[in-house]
């Protein structure tokens, strides 16, 4: 149903500061708009976003429908130990996303 | 020739006073710049009494965008992401939007670095303010200008 494309590394050194990006297929359909006959759209977008480092958050973002539809986020996190990066979106409508990278740190 | 010495006196005091009226205007209007009441409230939701502080952050967007409907927004803050001293949060808004807020973003040491790159949606040309929470519990901020030609939000389907 729902595409998401994230971009990690697939290794890196002990302490390095590496980048993640993260594209989610989604409307992000604000509620602001109306139909042609004025009947408005009700709103259906991706609420939270989190990614998690081996089970720790390591960044979160609370959205709101002023984010562009497919909402991309660019942040970086420090390569720890080897392990999986998981990613998890949930919005409206019971929308849930999940996707998860593994890392291997040397 | 006492009377004209005396006039000019007067002009180059008159002409300094009028110069520093000007630039006291100037100084005094910059802050106090109209920024929608619906925007201030929402950042004083988030900040709630604390002073909030003009440098640090860099607010990178584009000054001209075609599509309001994507606008690319990176956020960065000169920090060394310490367990003592990191960016806790960053927070972004803009003044025309029907809503605020955009987004509300939570980092801290493990990011590495406070550096946030997302693409928002702007119903208008508009001010963009970037708000950010430092781990010693300050506020930061920065502002941008956008110019938008095709508006995001207007549409209908």
């Amino acid at each position: 149903m729902a595409n998401a494309l994230i971009n990690v590394p697939a290794r890196a050194r002990r302490g390095e500061v590496i980048e993640i990006k993260t594209l989610v297929s989604h409307p992000m359909e604000t509620g602001y708009r109306r139909t042609q006959l004025g009947a408005p759209i009700p709103r259906d977008i991706i609420r939270r976003f989190v990614c998690t480092y081996n089970g720790t958050e390591v960044f979160s973002a609370d959205l709101n429908p002023a984010i562009s539809a497919n909402p991309y986020f660019a942040f970086s996190t420090v390569a720890t130990e080897s392990g999986s990066i998981a990613f998890h979106w949930t919005g409206d409508n019971g929308f849930s996303v999940t996707e998860s990278a593994a890392i291997v740190v040397d | 020739m006492k009377r004209h010495a005396s006039r000019r006196e007067f002009l180059r005091i008159a002409g300094g006073a009028a110069a520093g009226l000007g630039l006291t205007a100037i100084i005094t209007v910059e802050p106090a710049r109209a920024t929608p009441a619906t925007m201030q409230e929402a950042i004083r939701k988030v900040v709630g009494s604390a002073r909030v502080n003009t440098g640090k952050v860099k607010l990178e967007l584009p000054p001209l965008s075609e599509n309001g409907n994507a606008v690319p927004l990176t956020v960065s803050v000169e920090s060394p992401m310490t367990e003592a001293d990191h960016v806790k949060a960053m927070y972004i808004f803009t003044e025309k939007n029907p809503q605020p807020e955009v987004v509300s973003i939570r980092l801290g040491p493990r990011a590495g670095r406070a550096r946030v790159a997302t693409r928002i949606r702007l119903a208008d040309t508009q001010t963009v303010v970037a708000i950010c929470e430092l781990s010693d519990g300050s506020f930061w901020s920065e502002r941008a200008d956008v110019v938008v030609t095709l508006a995001a939000c207007l549409e209908e389907l």
